[in-house]
């Protein structure tokens, strides 16, 4: 795990990669492409870039136009953006005609930082995983970033991939089986089930380790496929564990913990305790402060899993907030 | 190519055919959007009749020209285009609007091959014809793009977006049709948002400018013809129509944008479309 490398970069390196391999990939851009790393693509396929300017909402529309002409469109921006100033045209242009359009958001969540609020997306699971055809990953690393983006290639219809802006470790190791509608176990334990995606894979591990000191047993499974969601893992998870903690970089309505309960709640009812962003904005900070102060450390996500294991042993007591 | 006599007899005998089925259409759905299809039937009798290069046999030619309705209500006149083009029987006109069918109330690719992109929230389709113009000029496709706009339109922000990617991408194959027929839901553009100086705001953006009557088929053609002259820089036609166009009781009204005739009024449309008393 000693490399560092953000996700959006593992984006920017595996679209360079797949632009060599396949004619059909085209990239747009707005304003952004040093951020987003599509600036590599752009400079290797000049005649396959397409820079729409500060204008997110003509670039979704723009890219199902030439999606409809056999393309593969890679559209990129900030999380924002994407999926918020643009939710119209993703839905009625993209998504609803299930046109080849990979929206690619990277700068998404809280660990955006100083930028504060308006650039921190803390919906953008829930607003894309509510729109019919549209498939969501979460990348937590730069292995499942690339197999992300080429996945994404391969698949027939619309997907949103979100993509971080902070350097994360790698967790997993190159060759690792991933798929759309898969998820990765990273810890088997008896006592709770710890699913977690993008950023908050680390502190999920962390917390792995935390509760191990407590004598409690911990599993964890990187759920990078949001939509279609891996439910046989998640069923089968809360079946042997009988207790859930979902954790991510989004606010606790509507994102991966939303799916979780959506499936559980009507095939097996479990305690589910969501770790994420309460329903508030963020605020300007250093990332890691941020990720203290709204309750995304491994120290939140282990004292989750307590209160999970508590209401699993007494299931008529209320969740405690 | 200026039309012949025998092909203008073709474009006016087609617009009124265009224009009937779109009053059925829409009294047999008890819903749809009739004046701002009747505006623009004369335009799109021309498009479907002698502009675009179109094959019902090879409906998914890569090279066939291409359009968008990006003002989606006028949905009837494009399913009647494409139905008297041949893309499908026009028997399927009646069950527009109406349950399991393909002709949805606003165009949608998914349900209706034949339509080229889903249309209905303004200001989009106009993009994504310039996606379909710009994918033409990657793969160097001798592909013509045709999109339709309304004036109301041009009040959705993303359709000035559009008009700068249009002109900073050069696009020569795309050809925007502006339905300027004057009125939208609450009444007159002017009234609803001043949308005064259209031609210029557009030469100012960079676009050619083209204006004509549009319910002149010569006017139309020669519009198009026109257009295939301009290189490094996208069309745009500004056609001046008449809302409800060819039916006395709905010109120049703002109420019959998306209000459906009583069987009477189609009746009465209808003889006045077949040459009867007004």
């Amino acid at each position: 795990m000693a490399d560092m490398v953000a996700t959006r970069v593992a984006y920017g390196k595996a679209l360079e990669e797949l632009g060599g391999r396949y004619g059909d990939i085209v990239v747009m851009d707005a304003d952004l492409s040093k951020s987003t790393m599509t600036v590599g693509f752009a400079s290797k396929y000049p005649d396959r870039f397409v820079q729409m300017g500060i204008a997110e909402q003509d670039m979704m529309a723009t890219a199902a136009g030439i999606a409809t002409m056999g393309k593969k469109v890679f559209a990129s921006t900030f999380a924002v953006f994407a999926a918020g100033r643009a939710y119209d045209q993703v839905r009625n242009s993209i998504a609803y005609g299930c046109l080849n359009v990979k929206v690619c958001a990277t700068h998404a969540g809280l660990s955006v930082g100083e930028d504060g609020a308006s650039h921190q997306m803390l919906e953008d699971i829930a607003l894309m995983r509510v729109l019919p055809n549209m498939s969501v990953l979460c990348p937590a690393d730069a292995t499942s970033a690339g197999w992300a983006v080429e996945a994404a290639y391969g698949h027939d219809g619309p997907v949103y991939v979100r993509l971080g802006r902070a350097p994360v470790p790698v967790y997993h190791p190159e060759g690792t089986a991933f798929s759309i509608g898969g998820s990765v176990p990273m810890a088997k334990g008896g006592d709770v089930t710890i699913i977690a995606c993008g950023m908050m894979l680390g502190p999920a591990l962390e917390a792995v380790g935390l509760l191990a000191d407590q004598g409690i047993s911990a599993g964890l499974l990187d759920m990078y496929s949001i939509k279609p969601l891996d439910e046989g893992a998640v069923l089968k998870a809360a079946g042997s564990t009988g207790a859930v903690v979902t954790a991510e970089e989004h606010s606790v309505i509507g994102g991966l913990g939303g799916a979780v309960c959506e499936l559980l709640s009507g095939r097996l009812p479990v305690p589910v305790v969501r770790v994420g962003v309460d329903d508030v904005f963020g605020e300007s900070g250093k990332p890691a402060q941020l990720m203290v102060k709204y309750g995304l450390t491994a120290a939140d996500i282990a004292g989750a899993a307590l209160r999970a294991i508590g209401m699993k042993r007494d299931a008529i007591r209320p969740q405690e907030v | 190519m200026s039309l012949t006599k025998d092909e203008k007899a073709t474009i006016v005998e087609k617009a009124r055919i265009i224009r009937k089925d779109v009053l059925r259409m829409v009294a047999s759905a008890e819903s749809g959007h009739p004046g701002g299809s009747l505006s623009c039937a004369d335009i799109m009798a021309v498009l479907y009749f002698h502009e675009m290069r179109l094959d019902p046999k090879d409906p998914k030619d890569p090279d066939r020209d291409r359009f968008v309705m990006s003002k989606g209500h006028a949905s009837p006149v494009l399913y009647a285009s494409l139905a008297e083009r041949g893309f499908f029987p026009v028997e399927e006109l009646m069950s527009f609007r109406k349950i399991d069918s393909r002709l949805q109330g606003h165009p949608s690719l998914k349900a209706l091959p034949f339509v080229e992109m889903s249309t209905g929230s303004l200001g989009q389709g106009i993009s994504a014809a310039n996606g379909m113009a710009i994918a033409a000029k990657m793969d160097k496709r001798p592909v013509r793009v045709y999109v339709m706009i309304g004036d109301g339109e041009m009040e959705e922000g993303e359709l000035w977006e559009a008009a700068m990617t249009a002109v900073h991408r050069k696009l020569d194959n795309l050809v925007a049709i502006l339905d300027y027929n004057g009125l939208q839901i609450d009444g007159s553009i002017e009234e609803v948002k001043s949308l005064t100086g259209i031609p210029g705001r557009f030469r100012a953006f960079g676009w050619h400018v083209i204006e004509i009557n549009g319910h002149d088929p010569d006017a139309i053609a020669a519009a198009f013809d026109e257009a295939r002259t301009i290189k490094g820089r996208p069309c745009m036609v500004i056609a001046k129509t008449i809302k409800g166009k060819g039916v006395s009781f709905m010109e120049g009204e703002a109420g019959w944008h998306g209000k459906a005739p009583k069987p009477e009024q189609l009746e009465q449309a209808l003889k006045e479309l077949d040459g009867g008393e007004a």
